[in-house]
Parts: C-alpha cells; sequence; structure tokens
C-alpha cells in the first residue's frame, strides 16, 4: 500500500502526559473528516488511535503514530519506547490492567483498550519486547464489509 | 427526550453547550470507565459519569458524545469547561447519586446500549 500512499503523516506522544494526551488521535481524526471518509470508519480509527495513545502515555517514555490513508485502507502504526509487555496474549485478555491508582483515577485501567483497537480494526497485529517498546499496526478497509 | 428535558429531571447546571439543550438524547451511558465509554458511541447520546478530568471529555470527541452529565455534585474544572467548549460537548452537573440520575432518566424512556458483537458499533 506504501507506493500509492496519498498521505502520510507522522505524530510524537509523550508518555506521562495527560494533559495533551488523545491530541494526535484528535488531529487524524480531523483529518480523516477533512478528507470525507465515512463517519463508521473515522469512528472505529479514532477510537482505535486513541487507545493505541493513551497506552503510550501510560505505559511508556515515547512514541510516534504514524498514519497512512490511500484509497483502499487506512493505516496506523503506533510505535513506542518504553517497558514492552511481557506476556501478549494476557494484556490482550478483556480486563487485563496494570494501570496505576493516579491511571484508574482518570477513568482508565479497565483493561479494554487492546481488545477495543482489535474490534475496531479490520486487521490488527502486536509485538513487543520487556524493556524496549511496543509496536502495534491496524488496518481499516475502506472499500470492506464494514464501509 | 431533549437535553433541556434531561436538564430538568435532573435538576443540573449547565456549565457550557447552551446551544445544545434542544438536541434529542435517544440513549445514554453510566460509566467512570474511559475503555467502556469508547464502546458506546455516535450523535445524539448522553454519558453520565462521576469523573470530571479533561480526559472525559477527549474521551467523548473521540466517541462522538455531545452531552456529558457530571453526577454527585462533581464540579468539572476549568480545563474541563474549556476543552468542552472547544470540542462543542455540553457539560451539565446534578447533585443526584448516579443511581438516582440513571433511574429517573430510564423511567423517563432514555435507554441504555447493549454493546454490539466486533466491528459493529
Ligand atoms: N504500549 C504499551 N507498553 C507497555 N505495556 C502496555 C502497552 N499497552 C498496553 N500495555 C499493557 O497491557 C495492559 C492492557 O492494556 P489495555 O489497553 O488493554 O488496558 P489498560 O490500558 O490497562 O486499560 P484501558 O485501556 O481499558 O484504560 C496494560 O495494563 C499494560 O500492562
Ligand atoms: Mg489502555
Amino acid at each position: 500500500m506504501r507506493d500509492k500512499a496519498a498521505f502520510e503523516q507522522v505524530f510524537k506522544i509523550k508518555g506521562g502526559d495527560f494533559i495533551n494526551a488523545g491530541e494526535s488521535s484528535i488531529r487524524i481524526r480531523n483529518i480523516l473528516k477533512d478528507i470525507g471518509i465515512d463517519a463508521n470508519i473515522i469512528r472505529r480509527v479514532a477510537i482505535a488511535a486513541y487507545e493505541a495513545e493513551m497506552n503510550v502515555v501510560m505505559y511508556a517514555q515515547r512514541g510516534l503514530m504514524k498514519v497512512v490513508i490511500n484509497p483502499e485502507q487506512i493505516f496506523l502504526r503506533v510505535e513506542d519506547k518504553g517497558q514492552g509487555i511481557e506476556d501478549i496474549e494476557l494484556a490482550m485478555r478483556p480486563g487485563f490492567s496494570t494501570a496505576t491508582e493516579e491511571m484508574r483515577e482518570r477513568g482508565f485501567g479497565a483493561g479494554m483498550g487492546l481488545p477495543n483497537i482489535k474490534r475496531n480494526s479490520d486487521h490488527f497485529s502486536i509485538r513487543s519486547s520487556v524493556g524496549q517498546g511496543t509496536k502495534l499496526e491496524m488496518i481499516f478497509e475502506l472499500n470492506g464489509e464494514n464501509g | 427526550m431533549t437535553l433541556d428535558k434531561i436538564k430538568e429531571s435532573l435538576n443540573c447546571r449547565v456549565f457550557c453547550g447552551f446551544d445544545k439543550l434542544q438536541i434529542d438524547i435517544n440513549s445514554a451511558k453510566a460509566s467512570d470507565l474511559m475503555s467502556d465509554v469508547l464502546r458506546f458511541s455516535g450523535p445524539g447520546k448522553l454519558l453520565l459519569t462521576g469523573l470530571t478530568n479533561i480526559q472525559v471529555i477527549r474521551t467523548c470527541d473521540i466517541a462522538g458524545i455531545c452531552a456529558v452529565v457530571f453526577v454527585r455534585g462533581k464540579q468539572p474544572s476549568t480545563e474541563t469547561i474549556e476543552l468542552s467548549k472547544k470540542c462543542d460537548i455540553a457539560i451539565l452537573t446534578s447533585d443526584l447519586s448516579m443511581f438516582e440520575s440513571c433511574g429517573i432518566l430510564y423511567a423517563n424512556g432514555i435507554k441504555g446500549v447493549t454493546i454490539k458483537p466486533k466491528n459493529n458499533i
């Protein structure tokens, strides 16, 4: 998909920055709105991007979110330098969370972020190494059954 | 039920979004969990919550929720109100508990939302 990309942008995410947390996802959402993408797809992309962004804010030092939009698909990659995930299968389980008390007070830590990302995207992959970081990739089909 | 009616029945104070009071609210969600809020999205929806930090507003913005009621007399901070104005989200506060607020709205015909399976949101 990369060779005929119509649009590409990278956003920086800062770990621990709860004030600006979510800004990048909102900017991506606004870009999709401007392009005129279907509202349902926008919502799914925005939710997945936001959950991924919040995870970087909560569990990593810094990260990058890249969005690539072409006529067929929206591709999102969220890559961070951080603590990484020891057991991905466990992390993917609805309800599993290592969120701190502070994060829970802000309404996070339901253990539903990664499951939400999975259910809102058409393709999803996650890779992680402990002490180094985590990489999520998501694809949203623009002409598929959900469009 | 319009947001204005909801305001009356929960005895709310409106902090911002006075222009939204005529919006017809068809369903509501009560939650203090942001990931849970994100499973409930779309127009004409109301969130009842006990959390008042700015992340609640950002989450509503992402989810497309147009109005929030802060229950149990919780007051929003200036940052929260500012962000709500920017995101075009109405903020109301009520002294009622979450349970009472939900009970009143339900009795008035506001429906909850049953989460449907994957991708069908
Ligand atoms: N980018 C990441 N880096 C390190 N650990 C992560 C990352 N993303 C998720 N995790 C781990 O996986 C767990 C589950 O993540 P998930 O997003 O599903 O839930 P949560 O963030 O704990 O709560 P919620 O997203 O519902 O607010 C987290 O608690 C954390 O331990
Ligand atoms: Mg999360």
